[in-house]
């Protein structure tokens, strides 16, 4: 059992568990959305408009008589697939600039430290807001919004392990050894800040899920009919009164999968034993 | 201290100077062009460039941004586009309205998360503890949002005990201070119980229990004091994520503040309101750093001595 990747053993625990089993039932049901379902997220039944829960539409239906499970699924699929991809995005251009910076000193360094401290200080929703305004409502809008959001954050604690890495013993060792800068970087140093930058990164997937929902509930997220969590808020919003569970259910939805998110990444910190790599630069 | 004060002033300079010109030259890259919203459909060519010059459009980006400083500086923000007002109108009649929900927000998280702290460090890994420390996970990943939806639907819909939304009585604000409030609950909570934790482990918490004291005792009045320092600059730091939070909840309770007012403008494609809001909002967050360093330095003796 010991061999086991960290990942998995996160599993084993009680909470681990539960929470990376929800994670996977909605991935699963986002991936093969088009073979769950018996309706289309996008076609328009009136006569079955504002149903409350029943056999037949599990979550109840919109003002247009739409199934809210199915769109609740594609929603999955728009949600997650931009949270997810934003997030790749921000980590990959957040290693290398924090590499980059850690690695180089000097002015590179002052200038991405200051540029991090600048945005770094500002809500993760106002920097989203202006770039989505620049960029236009969408999906495209979003993920660069959110993309941008996190960059700080992963700059900073790629550069905060860079630099504690660089003056270890091993690093001198390779270096005597003849290894080049590049050698040093990708083979030594990066895969060692790697465990840390993963795991902040899995859980700020679980906000920017949130960030997503929010400008999808601005209206500046994926556009009608595809649905998206946060667009399903908005919507829902406008129900308060004739259809209250179009908008119980999008935000359930998100709540919980936040939340395993996060308990996955607890008990994922702790199968890793990097709480205090983390907690350096948080 | 007054040289650190100035000195931490002075560091805000080349911050806000940064801040202006994101704020200033961002927007001019949005698409969508806010005369398009002014001209008749079929205007002249002719037309369309007078009503450039008017807005002072036409002339090149460095040149627009000193004269949008200089105005700003001046308390000048400009004239609306789509309101044809002073910009400064508008912000002056948002802003007492997202300072009230922000202040009282702000007020709801330190009292009911400093208790709530307290009760869980307390009882630290029983079952408050982790009754309190569950609700903590529940608000803080919950979007703000979709409480505040919830919370209408409740107290508003179903109990019909709170005004749906609007501003027109004081009884509108219970919702929305509460949407923000418990976000920031949680993170208040989490902050106090872990510092307590930690204070509590110090020689000096060993010390007073040598000496007899009561362990409520110590703990109310001296590991607390202690582990307030973090809380405080924490919170003085959040001043902008709670504004942020703002935002968004003021367009769901259509409460007429800075928020929503930002998200009006931003879909009317308004230049001169929206950069006014980003301002606002970037001016608050900055003025919440510098209290919180100033509030540290003021509460902690050893980072008093330090700047002394």
């Amino acid at each position: 059992m010991r061999t086991w990747p960290a990942p998995l053993r996160a599993l084993r625990q009680t909470t681990g568990g539960l929470a990376g089993g929800w994670l996977l039932l909605v991935a699963a049901a986002a991936i093969l959305a088009p073979h769950l379902t018996p309706y289309a997220y996008d076609v328009q039944d009136l006569p079955q408009a504002y149903q409350p829960v029943s056999a037949a539409h599990w979550l109840g239906t919109d003002e247009f008589g739409r199934d809210l499970l199915t769109r609740l699924i594609y929603g999955a699929r728009t949600s997650l697939t931009v949270s997810a991809t934003a997030i790749a995005v921000s980590v990959l251009c957040g290693m290398v600039l924090g590499a980059a910076a850690a690695w180089f000193g000097g002015w590179p360094d002052r200038a991405v430290t200051v540029a991090v401290d600048l945005t770094w200080s500002f809500p993760e929703i106002l920097i989203a807001l202006i770039l989505v305004a620049i960029i236009g409502p969408g999906t495209t809008g979003v993920m660069v919004a959110i993309a941008v959001a996190y960059l700080a954050q992963f700059t900073r604690l790629t550069r905060a392990q860079i630099m504690t890495l660089k003056g270890e013993t091993f690093v001198e060792a390779a270096r005597s050894l003849g290894a080049g800068t590049g050698h040093i970087l990708f083979r030594h140093l990066l895969p060692n800040a790697l465990a840390p930058v993963l795991v902040s990164a899995m859980l700020a997937t679980g906000d920017a899920i949130i960030l997503e929902a929010t400008l999808g509930f601005f209206g500046l997220g994926a556009q009608p009919p595809v649905p998206s969590w946060g667009g399903m808020m908005s919507a829902g919003s406008a129900l308060v009164f004739k259809a209250p569970w179009a908008i119980i259910f999008p935000g359930l939805a998100v709540a919980i999968t936040v939340i395993a998110i996060n308990l996955y990444g607890d008990a994922l910190i702790a199968e890793l034993d990097i709480r205090q790599k983390l907690r350096r630069t948080a | 201290m007054i040289a650190y004060l100035i000195r931490r002033i002075l560091m805000l300079v080349p911050v806000f100077l940064a801040v202006s010109v994101v704020i200033f030259s961002i927007l001019h890259f949005i698409p969508g062009d806010p005369i398009d919203n002014l001209l008749k459909i079929g205007s002249s060519p002719e037309a369309r460039a007078e009503m450039e010059v008017r807005y002072g459009l036409d002339r090149p980006l460095p040149v627009q941004y000193g004269i949008w400083l200089s105005n700003v500086l001046r308390g000048d923000l400009g004239t609306a586009i789509v309101a044809r007002r002073p910009v400064a109108d508008l912000i002056a009649q948002a802003l007492p309205h997202s300072l009230w929900l922000g202040g009282l927000a702000l007020l709801f998280s330190t009292v009911a998360g400093v208790g709530l702290g307290v009760v869980a460090a307390l009882n630290r890994d029983r079952w408050p503890d982790r009754a309190i420390m569950g609700g903590v996970l529940l608000g803080s990943t919950m979007p703000s949002f979709w409480l505040g939806l919830i919370l209408m639907l409740v107290f508003s819909v179903w109990l019909g005990w709170l005004p749906v939304s609007g501003a027109r009585s004081w009884t509108a604000l219970v919702l929305p201070v509460l949407t923000i409030g418990l976000g920031g609950t949680a993170l208040v909570a989490r902050i106090t119980r872990v510092s307590m934790i930690e204070a509590s482990g110090r020689d000096f918490v060993t010390l007073l229990h040598a000496k007899g004291l009561s362990p409520l005792r110590i703990q109310l009045r001296h590991v607390l004091r202690h582990a307030l320092i973090p809380v405080v600059t924490i919170l003085a730091l959040r001043i902008g994520w709670i504004l942020g939070g703002a935002v968004t909840v003021e367009v769901v309770f259509a409460r007429p503040g800075l928020g929503t007012l930002l998200i009006k403008s931003l879909s009317q494609h308004d230049y001169p309101v929206v950069q006014a809001c980003l301002l606002m909002l970037a001016m608050a967050v900055m003025l919440g750093t510098l209290l919180g360093d100033i509030l540290q330095a003021v509460m902690d003796p050893r980072v008093r001595a330090a700047l002394a």
